[in-house]
C-alpha cells in the first residue's frame, strides 16, 4: 500500500497557564509590549462588561444574554488582527472582537435587550451582525470573501463558529468552497468544549477540530485559545496569507466556556464543578497579567485603576442603553423592504391605529 | 425583433443586466460551461468569465449562504437552484438571513439577491423535479415571490427582480420554458413587480392564476367564450407582496372568482386570495369562490402527473359551478 496523503496538525502556544513562555521564537505581537498591554486592557474591559451584562439580566434589565467569559483572548486577538476593511461575521458572543472594531457596548445591550437598532451598530457598516442560526455565518463570510475575490480587493473575511457549530453542514460548506475557490476566508473554531450541554467529545470522532479544514484543502492550526500571544500570532498569519491570495485557513482556538451557555442556561445540570474549577486555572487573563507583570509592564495598581476605569466606562454604556426609548410601532414594518409595499402599508396603518387606541 | 422562448428570455435578461451592471453575478450548479441543465445561463460564462458565472460546489446551502454574503457586500447575485425540489437546503439562508437582513440591521445591510429555480410539474421529470412550492415562500416576510408566465414577462420581471433592492424568489415555470416564442425586445425595460397582469378582459367570471397554469386558464377562457361565457384572466405574477386591488376590481365587475394553481390546495396561495375575497369582496360575490388546484398529495411520478395538474376541463367545470350557483 502506498500513502495517498498525510497530514498533521500543529499546536501553537507561547504562554502556559502560569504566564511563562514555552518557546522563545516570539512573534511580532509579543515584541511590542505596549501593544500587549493595550490588548490585555481590552480583555479586562470585556470581562468587566460581561459581568455587568449578566447582572443586568439577573435584575430584569436585559433579556437573555450569551456571556463571553473565558473567551477574551481569542476574541481580542481576532478583533485586533483584522483591518477595518476586512469583514467580520461573528456568532453571538465575540464581543471583544467587536468592541475593538468599534461596536459600542450600548449597541450590544440593545440587541440582547430586544431592540433591532443594536445591530445597526457603530462598527464597520460591512460587518455582519450577531448570528444565532448556528454556523450559517460561515457561509456569509465565504460569500463576502468571494465578493472580494471577484472585485480583486485585498480584503479578508473572518468568521467564528463554535465546537458544536463545526458539526454543521454550513461550516463544512464554507471551508469547502473556500478551498475550492481559494477564498480569503479565516474560520476560527472557538472550541469552548460545550455546545450548551453537549460536550466536545460528542460532536465528532475527529481528534482535533482544526483538522476538519484539511479535507477542504485549507491550512489548519490548533491554538491555545487562552493564550493571547498565540491566538494573535495565528490570526496575523492567517489574515496575511489570505490577504495575499494564498487562501483560507481554519484555526481551532481551544478554550473553555466558564459561564453558562446563556443566562437562560444552568451549566451545573450537565458539567462537573471540578472541570470548571480546573478550567479557571487555564483562563486567559490570569496568565497574561502574570506575563506582563514579569516584564514589569503592568502593576497591581494599574490593574485596579484600569478595572475602576472600565466599570465607569461600562456604566456610561449601560445608562445609554437603559435610557434608549423603544422604537415606535411602525418600526416593525419600516425595514422589512426597502420601501413599504402597498399591501403591507395597510397593516402598518392598522398597527399604528391599534397602538393609539391602547 | 427576435422571437424567443421563456427560457431564452431568462438568458437574455441575465445577459443584459450582467452587461450593464458589473455587480451582477450568477452562481449555481452547472451554470457555467454547461449553461445550466435547462440552458438558462447558456453562453454567459463565455461572455462574462468564470468569476461572474460561477459553478459552485454541489451544495444548495452553500449557494444560498454565499448569495447572502455576496449581496450583503455589494454584489447582486443571481443564484440558481437547479430545481425547486432542491431548494429546501436553501430555506434557512432565505428565511433567516436573506429576507431578514434589512430589518434586523434596521437597514444597515440588505440582500439584493435573486434566487431562481425552475418550478412546477408537467415535464415527465424524475422524482423531486416537479414541485410547486411557492406557498412555502409567500409566508416569509421580506421576500418577493415572482412567477413569470410568458417570455415577455420573464424578461421584464427578471430584470426587475435583479434591480430590486430586496431578495426575490423567481420561480420559472419549466413546463412552458419552450412552449412558444414571442417577440421580446432586448431593451432593458423592466416590468413592474407587485402588480397583477390582466391578460384577458371579461365580465362573467374572474380567473386568477400564475405560472404555467396561465396556459390552461387562457385555454379555459377560450373554451368558455365558445359557450358565451366571458372570463377575465389575471396573472398574479408577484404573489407577495400581493396586488389584491386588481383582483378585487375584477371581482367587483364579475361577481365570480375561480383561483387556479398547481400547488397543493390547503394553505396554497389560493387560500390567501380566497380569504381576502371573503374579507373584502363578500358583497361583490354572487357565487362561492372556487379553487382548482393540485391535490393535498405529493405530485405523482410522471405517469399520473397530468391527472394531478389542473386541466382546462377542471377549470371550465369550476366556472360552470360558479355560474350555476347564481
Amino acid at each position: 500500500m502506498s500513502i495517498a496523503a498525510t497530514f498533521e496538525i500543529e499546536y501553537l502556544q507561547y504562554l502556559d497557564a502560569d504566564g511563562k513562555l514555552v518557546r522563545d521564537d516570539l512573534p511580532a505581537i509579543a515584541r511590542d509590549v505596549r501593544q500587549l498591554v493595550e490588548l490585555y486592557k481590552w480583555m479586562l474591559y470585556v470581562r468587566v462588561f460581561d459581568s455587568k451584562a449578566v447582572a443586568l439580566q439577573r435584575t430584569g434589565k436585559l433579556g437573555t444574554y450569551a456571556s463571553c467569559l473565558g473567551h477574551e483572548a481569542a476574541h481580542v486577538a481576532i478583533g485586533s488582527a483584522m483591518q477595518e476593511d476586512d469583514v467580520f461575521a461573528p456568532m453571538y458572543r465575540e464581543y471583544g472582537a467587536q468592541f475593538i472594531r468599534g461596536v459600542k457596548p450600548r449597541e450590544l445591550l440593545l440587541y440582547w435587550g430586544g431592540d433591532e437598532r443594536g445591530s445597526d451598530f457603530s462598527g464597520p457598516a460591512h460587518d455582519f451582525a450577531w448570528c444565532v442560526p448556528i454556523a450559517t455565518q460561515c457561509l456569509h463570510a465565504a460569500g463576502a470573501a468571494l465578493a472580494f475575490k471577484v472585485r480583486k480587493e485585498p480584503r479578508v473575511a473572518v468568521t467564528v463558529v463554535g465546537d458544536g457549530g463545526s458539526s454543521k453542514g454550513d461550516f463544512y460548506g464554507a471551508i469547502n468552497v473556500a478551498g475550492a475557490m481559494q477564498l480569503p476566508l479565516v474560520v476560527v473554531i472557538v472550541n469552548n468544549q460545550w455546545a450548551i450541554s453537549v460536550p466536545r467529545s460528542a460532536q465528532t470522532g475527529a481528534k482535533t477540530l482544526a483538522q476538519k479544514g484539511i479535507a477542504a484543502g485549507l491550512e489548519c492550526l490548533q491554538v491555545d485559545g487562552n493564550d493571547l500571544i498565540a491566538m494573535r500570532a495565528a490570526m496575523d498569519h492567517a489574515i496575511k496569507r489570505a490577504r495575499h491570495g494564498h487562501g483560507g485557513m481554519v484555526i481551532e482556538a481551544v478554550t473553555y466556556r466558564l459561564s453558562d451557555h446563556t443566562t437562560a442556561d444552568d451549566a451545573r445540570r450537565y458539567r462537573p464543578d471540578n472541570e470548571v474549577k480546573a478550567a479557571w486555572q487555564r483562563e486567559p487573563l490570569k496568565r497574561m497579567k502574570a506575563y506582563l507583570m514579569s516584564l514589569n509592564a503592568w502593576t497591581g495598581k494599574e490593574e485596579e485603576d484600569w478595572k475602576a476605569d472600565c466599570a465607569a466606562r461600562v456604566d456610561v454604556e449601560v445608562n445609554a442603553y437603559l435610557e434608549t426609548k423603544s422604537q415606535p410601532v411602525e418600526a416593525i414594518f419600516d425595514f422589512t423592504y426597502a420601501q413599504v409595499p402597498a399591501d403591507l402599508a395597510v397593516q402598518r396603518a392598522a398597527a399604528i391605529a391599534a397602538d393609539r387606541h391602547n | 425583433m427576435p422571437q424567443i422562448t421563456l427560457i431564452e428570455a431568462v438568458t437574455q435578461a441575465l445577459a443584459y443586466e450582467m452587461k450593464h451592471d458589473p455587480s451582477v453575478i450568477v452562481l449555481g450548479e452547472d451554470v457555467g460551461i454547461n449553461g445550466g441543465v435547462f440552458r438558462a445561463t447558456q453562453g454567459l460564462q463565455k461572455a462574462f468569465g468564470s468569476e461572474r458565472v460561477i459553478d459552485t460546489p454541489l451544495d444548495e446551502a452553500t449557494i444560498a449562504g454565499l448569495t447572502v454574503g455576496l449581496a450583503a457586500q455589494g454584489m447582486k447575485p443571481v443564484a440558481e437552484a437547479q430545481f425547486e425540489g432542491f431548494i429546501y437546503p436553501m430555506m434557512e439562508h432565505i428565511a433567516c438571513h436573506a429576507a431578514r437582513l434589512r430589518t434586523r440591521t434596521r437597514g444597515r445591510m440588505s440582500c439584493p439577491a435573486v434566487f431562481r429555480a425552475p418550478w412546477g410539474g408537467g415535464i415527465r421529470a424524475p422524482e423531486h423535479h416537479s414541485e410547486a412550492n411557492e406557498h412555502l415562500f409567500t409566508n416569509i416576510p421580506g421576500l418577493r415571490v415572482v412567477l413569470p408566465s410568458s417570455p415577455g414577462r420573464a424578461y421584464g420581471l427578471l430584470l426587475a427582480a435583479i434591480r430590486d433592492p430586496d431578495p426575490v424568489i423567481f420561480f420559472e415555470p419549466k413546463r412552458i420554458y419552450r412552449q412558444y416564442k414571442e417577440e421580446v425586445a432586448d431593451d432593458g425595460e423592466a416590468l413592474p413587480l407587485d402588480v397583477c397582469f390582466v391578460l384577458r378582459d371579461g365580465g362573467d367570471v374572474t380567473l386568477v392564476t400564475w405560472g404555467a397554469q396561465v396556459k390552461e386558464t387562457l385555454e379555459a377562457a377560450d373554451a368558455l367564450a365558445e359557450q358565451g361565457i366571458s372570463a377575465e384572466v389575471i396573472d398574479v405574477a408577484t404573489l407577495t407582496p400581493l396586488d389584491f386591488d386588481t383582483i378585487h376590481e375584477s371581482v367587483k365587475k364579475t361577481g365570480r372568482c375561480v383561483i387556479v394553481h398547481e400547488a397543493p390546495r390547503t394553505a396554497g396561495f389560493g387560500a390567501e386570495i380566497a380569504a381576502r375575497l371573503a374579507e373584502k369582496a363578500i358583497y361583490d360575490l354572487v357565487a362561492p369562490v372556487e379553487r382548482v388546484t393540485g391535490y393535498d398529495t405529493h405530485i405523482p411520478l410522471y405517469r399520473l402527473e397530468m391527472k394531478y395538474l389542473p386541466s382546462v376541463e377542471r377549470i371550465v367545470a369550476a366556472v360552470q359551478r360558479t355560474l350555476a350557483a347564481s
